[in-house]
């Protein structure tokens, strides 16, 4: 059932749990940045910037700390029940998955350095285009736990397959281009890290919609969601 | 030229992989045999006076904990009252509907009392020793209720010590009296002669609120062990209580059963608004 709006009868744990809230708004914010930036420092060979976002990543690892060690005080001292167990619960996990997007993104950016480095080849359109959709997604799935709305939650959590589809056609344009000249392998193989790290970021925001979900309904959505990737089973023929 | 496929034969198999049934604590189904059926329970303190429970109906499965709960004056003493009929001590107050124990409605004028009272015993916050020794204590009401030999007796008051938890700290002193016990030693005692009586179903009414958490877990820990014979329900204030004992719960607020169900659900995704507000603290 959706949590109650009837204000707590202890004000400082109202207060406790808003601030929750504000940490993994906060923490959610930063992490969509890395991912856009990320995205411009490959897309711009920026080198700079790509610098930047390994930089940052310390702060998204020290904020997952930080909500971990408050969660757990919270569960000791106030022995959460019901919407607010849950919504504790819950942030602990997003936390994770943010951490977790973090560490892609910083990945990212360090294989845009290395790729910046190499001749330039192909249109990187489509990473601009997944970068969009996932940040979107992550910013939907956030937003949804501040705003208590589960229905926002459950647009991220279908909204996964356009990420899938894009992902596959970067996959597929990528091996055409190691296929046509050898001296492409270098910075295509990074790419399709690059790509598989943005499709992976893409699936920690399904998750974050799942568990804001959970937090707010207090039930789990369904096992099988929307999934249209292929690239895993994806072969491709040489010339005869 | 170039042709991709995909393969959707390496699709992975669903993961069959699950713990099963994950509960927190051991415990038959919550469906088994009810030792008491409650329906359409109606109370007052007073003829024309307003309802104290209104309409209430539910089941205490048996063998199984059922904790009750919600803020004061929400009913639930009153229901343990009306259970074992301690209510008609005091003329004018009126129970109507039913409380069904094997087949016989436990409101009828015709009910033995003193019987009900040995096969639904009741045990109080406050430790209410009887200023007598330790072993008259558990002795006294058992010669209410059976004649047994001296060593029969003896047997009796051993089997309810030991249940109760306490034997091992009373057994050499079983002839000093009963008032020079710990609170939570006093309540033990209680709980062994409610249980001396073997009754079906024990109730327990705030039976921790005037101990300290130690003597508070050893009570929840004796409960745990009792509910393998005995049918419970507990009235507390302490959610946490209810969390940790029950394996239902029960929610009361003004005279209403609002909610009830498997304690996991009722304090991790309960059904009704109202009982959010009280167990999450917004109201109560």
């Amino acid at each position: 059932m959706p949590s109650s709006e009837t204000p707590h009868t202890v004000r400082s744990y109202a207060e406790e749990l808003r601030r929750l809230r504000d940490m993994i708004a906060r923490m959610g914010g930063l992490a969509e940045r890395q991912v856009a930036d990320s995205t411009q420092a490959l897309v711009r060979r920026d080198t700079e910037l790509a610098a930047e976002v390994v930089t940052r990543d310390g702060a998204l690892d020290q904020m997952e700390r930080e909500i971990e060690q408050f969660c757990v005080r919270l569960l000791a001292l106030r022995q959460p029940m019901a919407a607010d167990l849950r919504l504790i619960v819950a942030c602990m996990k997003i936390s994770q998955d943010l951490e977790r997007i973090g560490d892609y993104a910083r990945n990212a950016a360090k294989r845009a350095i290395v790729v910046s480095s190499q001749p330039l080849f192909g249109s990187m359109n489509g990473f601009s285009r997944l970068a969009v959709l996932v940040q979107e997604n992550l910013k939907g799935a956030i937003d949804a736990l501040v705003e208590k709305d589960p229905a926002r939650a459950d647009d991220v959590w279908a909204a996964d397959e356009p990420v899938d589809d894009i992902y596959n056609g970067i996959f597929r344009e990528l091996l055409t281009f190691m296929m046509e000249d050898p001296r492409h392998i270098t910075a295509a193989t990074h790419l399709l890290f690059v790509a598989k790290n943005l499709e992976r970021i893409g699936d920690h925001a399904t998750n974050i919609a799942e568990r804001v979900h959970f937090a707010i309904i207090g039930e789990n959505l369904p096992d099988e969601r929307p999934k249209s990737d292929g690239a895993s089973y994806a072969v491709i023929r040489a010339p005869e | 030229m170039f042709s991709t496929q995909t393969n959707p034969g390496h699709a992975s198999p669903a993961p069959s992989g699950s713990f099963g049934r994950l509960e927190a604590r051991s415990g038959a189904a919550l469906n088994a045999d009810s030792a008491i059926a409650v329906r359409n329970l109606d109370f007052v303190y007073a003829a024309g006076g307003p309802k104290a429970l209104k309409g209430v109906n539910f089941d205490l499965p048996a063998r199984q904990v059922t904790g009750m709960i919600g803020p004061s004056g929400c009913g639930k003493s009153t229901l343990l009252r009306v259970l074992n009929r301690m209510y008609s001590l005091y003329p004018g107050q009126i129970a109507t509907g039913e409380v069904m124990m094997d087949g016989k409605n436990l409101l009828d004028a015709d009910t033995d009392i003193n019987e009900l009272r040995a096969r639904i015993g009741m045990v109080f916050q406050k430790p209410t020793p009887f200023p007598m020794t330790i072993y008259e204590n558990i002795a006294f009401g058992v010669r209410l209720h059976e004649k047994l030999s001296k060593r029969g007796m003896d047997e009796r008051v051993e089997w309810a010590l030991t249940r109760a938890a306490i034997w091992g700290e009373v057994k050499d002193r079983l002839q000093t009296n009963a008032m020079g016990l710990s609170g939570g030693q006093q309540q033990r005692l209680c709980i062994a002669r409610t249980i001396a009586v073997k009754p079906d179903v024990i109730l327990f009414d705030e039976p921790t609120s005037a101990l300290d958490p130690i003597s508070t877990l050893k009570i929840e820990e004796l409960i745990d062990e009792l509910k393998r014979d005995f049918t419970i329900a507990i009235v507390t204030h302490n959610m946490q209580q209810a969390a940790r004992c029950a394996d239902q719960v029960a929610f009361f607020y003004l005279g209403e059963l609002i909610e009830i169900a498997p304690a996991a659900q009722l304090f991790t995704n309960p059904r009704q608004a109202k009982t959010q507000e009280y167990i999450t603290g917004r109201f109560g």
